[in-house]
């Protein structure tokens, strides 16, 4: 079955290169503009995994990601957090958000790809 | 894909236009002093949006001055760098730099010299501040922490972890030219591996996906059923992959994998060749023991057991509360949701709905006034301009798009005149149409120009004059009915009446007895060839005059007005239609065809009584309008159509135009009034010297619109010097 994924960037470019380039690798796409439209719609769409964008207006990336998780429906969903660069204390940060991986921008769509085989079945 | 990227593109230049007025708003309110978070969060994420797009974009020159941007930024949004007036001033100058930037990525400007902002940037991340600036915060410990400084750039995509080459279990030199031995992977995810949705399998399969293999599974740790933790990790696997492999291409598998997991990536003897299973027969062995050991006990999965219960315990309150919250959410998403549309898709829309109009207006035609159909008339008319207004409205944009450009304008104004100028602004959410913001771009900054430097008196004639040193300049927007009006005012000298009439008189403008009232002379500042700063310079006298900009309003169907207070300051109003779609217009006949003249343009209609017209020379005439005469001209002779009608058979219409003032123009008749959709001839003709366009009239014939400009458009009431600049 096509895997849903819902990717949360406030930028409309950063959505639509997303949504390119997942939808050329077999993916279904929905998004949102911020934190707070992604919770939402996490309810309505229960993707198997999120890509969130980490610097958002309303609610950012990390209180998303802990949102998400504090709800024990998604306890499950894996969750990739998306930021320009990575540093050990960024990841930690993620990890400790609840962000099962994450992908450094921009991104290759084989290295995109790579990571959301490692997180999402 | 090209294409769609380069749409994709050209939405990230919209996203870096909109951010770069959010950074400069933000930045604006940090200078008059608001540095609260929200501010300097909101400056933050616009410029790190600009990055990251730019990167995706590949505009490395972008990328580079918003990274360094964003770091100071960063340092101010933590509180480790105190936002004093020196900090915002090197911020506001970076937005500049960064403005330019985002111009030259998108062609639209030559690459700016940032070096000196780059530096500037640099010392306030190094000092933690301005050199003279009150302290600052206390100083951190050291600059940004960039990303680990491990050797080469590959290191950082596994900075996580020590990634341990012990060789001392293999004892193997490293140092073999020869073939590659493969590469061994033990892998033992921690606890933490398995939280946050985290799935070593899938790792495992990253690398099968490389060609690597499972070699073998360490189950030892496995405790007895009794004791174990589904939530815990027990196995440790060891994985082959081919030599062939770069081990950065291992070690990005092992990316998402916390720290305190064991992986270690080393090369093993080439005389030791791993044989390599097939992959089924790996994933069995690899998971086999798991399975055999529940089975044994006829329980389900571990992992399945403790999870599932819990989550159907939870389910249904989750759902409830979800459902009663739906309407909410549902209102709430839709109030954030917005979606971008193609403006030719909207253009085509408008144009249909003119069409409904124009059949709506034919059907009245051909409706006799005692049919019964004829209640629905009204009734569809309102439809039909309701769903007009809100095809108008989606065209609509605030005007603060042609309003962003404006400080930046006036802190360049200020340093090149040396004058302290304020700007206030006001109505900046006055919606107007697209096609109207981009053109009074240009008026707009001539409007700035103009009052920054001839309105505007320098501080120490302001002192002089008792009034604050620093000038202010007003700019507001406001909608009445279905104009808009744009204002430019400033609070300096106001216009020297006396000195403008005495240049228009020297430049023949005026003829010297002329009498004018103060309105009159205020207007002559848009004279063609018109203007009177003493010196010509670098700042408003570039050869253009306020006469470009009365033009441009007009072109654009509207009017520019100008007051002043001698003493107290000057200011200039665009007043303009809310669209450019819809034109009101006075339906007149020329040699028995139907054309519309624009109803603005209108000053008054003559029925000439004889002798009223007057031949000046064989091919000129005036019509004599209570003392002054007006140039007659005769739109039948420009367009070439047959007319031996006298003129006193005939109406004039005076008409009142930028480049030759009052002009009166021979029509048969004047058939109606109303408003027309402008339809556009462009695509299907070659311009026609004063045709604006055409219009469906209601019985279904086509009327052309006249344009006025260029129909009257002749020397023949005085030279235009100034048009040529």
């Amino acid at each position: 079955m096509t895997k849903l994924i819902l990717t949360v960037d406030d930028s409309a470019s950063m959505r639509m290169l997303l949504k390119t380039s997942l939808t050329a690798q077999g993916y279904r796409i929905e998004s949102a503009n911020d934190g707070q439209h992604g919770l939402e719609r996490m309810h309505e769409v229960k993707p198997d995994l999120l890509i969130t964008d980490i610097n958002m207006p309303k609610m950012d990336g990390f209180e998303l990601i802990e949102a998400v998780r504090a709800l024990n429906e998604f306890r499950g969903t894996p969750i990739l957090v998306l930021s320009t660069e990575f540093s050990d204390e960024k990841k930690t940060r993620a990890r400790e958000a609840g962000a099962t991986g994450w992908i450094t921008k921009p991104f290759e769509a084989t290295k995109l790809g790579a990571a959301i085989r490692r997180v999402c079945p | 894909m090209s294409d769609e990227l380069d749409e994709i593109q050209a939405i990230f230049f919209e996203e870096c236009t909109e951010g770069l007025t959010t950074a400069e708003e933000g930045l604006s309110a940090m200078q008059a002093g608001d540095v609260s978070a929200e501010i300097i969060a909101g400056v933050f994420r616009a410029v790190h949006s600009i990055k990251g797009g730019a990167g995706a974009f590949g505009h490395t020159d972008l990328t580079a001055f918003a990274h360094k941007f964003e770091n100071v930024l960063d340092e101010v949004r933590a509180g480790k760098i105190a936002p004093t007036p020196g900090v915002v001033k090197v911020m506001l100058s970076s937005f500049d730099i960064l403005s330019d930037h985002v111009a030259a990525a998108r062609g639209t400007g030559p690459r700016p010299n940032d070096a000196a902002t780059l530096v500037l940037l640099e010392q306030v991340l190094a000092n933690k501040g301005v050199d003279g600036d009150d302290a600052g915060a206390p100083a951190a410990a050291a600059p940004a922490p960039e990303p680990t400084a491990a050797p080469a750039g590959e290191a950082d995509e596994f900075g996580f972890v020590p990634v341990g080459v012990s060789l001392d279990d293999f004892d193997a030199p490293a140092s073999e030219p020869a073939p590659l031995g493969n590469w061994i992977v033990r892998f033992g995810p921690s606890r933490a591996a398995l939280a946050n949705a985290g799935e070593p399998l899938l790792v495992i399969r990253e690398v099968e996906s490389l060609g690597g293999w499972i070699e073998s599974v360490d189950t030892s740790a496995l405790p007895g059923l009794r004791d174990l933790d589904c939530e815990d990790s027990y196995f440790v696997w060891t994985l082959g992959v081919p030599g062939e492999v770069e081990q950065s291409m291992i070690a990005d598998c092992f990316d998402f994998v916390p720290p305190d997991s064991i992986v270690e990536i080393t090369r093993a003897e080439v005389a030791a060749p791993a044989p390599a299973p097939a992959a089924e027969e790996a994933d069995e062995f690899g998971f086999t023991p798991v399975g055999v050991s529940l089975d044994d006990f006829d329980v389900p999965a571990p992992e399945a057991a403790p999870v599932a219960p819990a989550l159907k315990l939870v389910e249904p309150a989750v759902e409830e509360a979800a459902a009663k919250a739906a309407p909410e959410r549902a209102a709430a998403a839709e109030a954030a949701q917005t979606i971008r549309v193609d403006l030719g898709k909207l253009d085509l829309l408008l144009n249909l709905v003119g069409e409904l109009v124009i059949r709506n207006s034919i059907l009245a035609d051909r409706l006799s006034p005692a049919d019964q159909q004829r209640v629905e008339l009204p009734e569809l008319a309102r439809l039909t301009r309701q769903i007009q207004d809100n095809v108008m409205s989606l065209r609509a944009q605030p005007i603060k798009q042609a309003f962003s450009r404006v400080p930046r304008m006036l802190r360049d104004l200020s340093t090149e005149t040396g004058k302290k100028i304020l700007l206030e602004t006001t109505g900046e959410t006055t919606e107007v149409d697209k096609g109207v913001i981009e053109k009074i771009g240009d008026p707009l900054t001539h409007m700035i120009r103009n009052a920054a430097d001839h309105g505007l008196e320098s501080a120490e004639e302001r002192i002089a004059a008792g009034k604050s040193p620093e000038g202010t300049i007003k700019l507001s927007a406001e909608q009445r009915g279905a104009r808009i009006f744009v204002r430019v005012s400033d609070n300096g000298r106001g216009i020297d009446r006396e000195r403008v009439k005495a240049k228009a008189i020297e430049k023949g403008i005026i003829p010297a007895d002329a009498q004018l009232t103060n309105e009159e002379i205020d207007q002559l500042i848009c004279a063609p060839g018109f203007s009177t700063a003493a010196t010509i310079s670098n700042i408003s006298g570039r050869g253009v005059g306020m006469d470009v900009v009365r033009s441009n309003v007009e072109a654009l169907g509207g009017r520019l007005e100008i007051s002043s207070t001698p003493g107290q300051g000057t200011s200039f109003t665009m007043v303009l239609p809310l669209t450019l779609a819809i034109l009101d217009g006075m339906i007149v006949r020329l040699a028995g065809q139907r054309f519309v003249l624009p109803l603005s343009n209108v000053l008054e209609t003559v029925q000439p009584e004889p002798g009223q017209v007057k031949r000046t020379s064989p091919d000129s005439e005036v019509i004599d309008m209570r003392g002054s005469y007006v140039p007659v001209k005769r739109a039948t002779e420009i367009f070439g159509l047959n007319d031996d009608r006298a003129i006193e058979d005939s109406l004039v219409v005076i008409v009142e135009s930028e480049s030759a003032g009052r002009v009166g123009l021979v029509v048969d008749t004047i058939d109606d009034r109303r408003e027309v959709v402008i339809k556009s001839l462009d695509q299907n003709l070659h311009p026609i010297r004063g045709l604006g366009g055409a219009t469906i009239l209601g019985d279904g014939s086509i009327a052309l619109i006249l344009d006025i400009e260029a129909l009257v458009a002749s020397p023949t009431r005085y030279t235009p010097k100034g048009l040529a600049a």
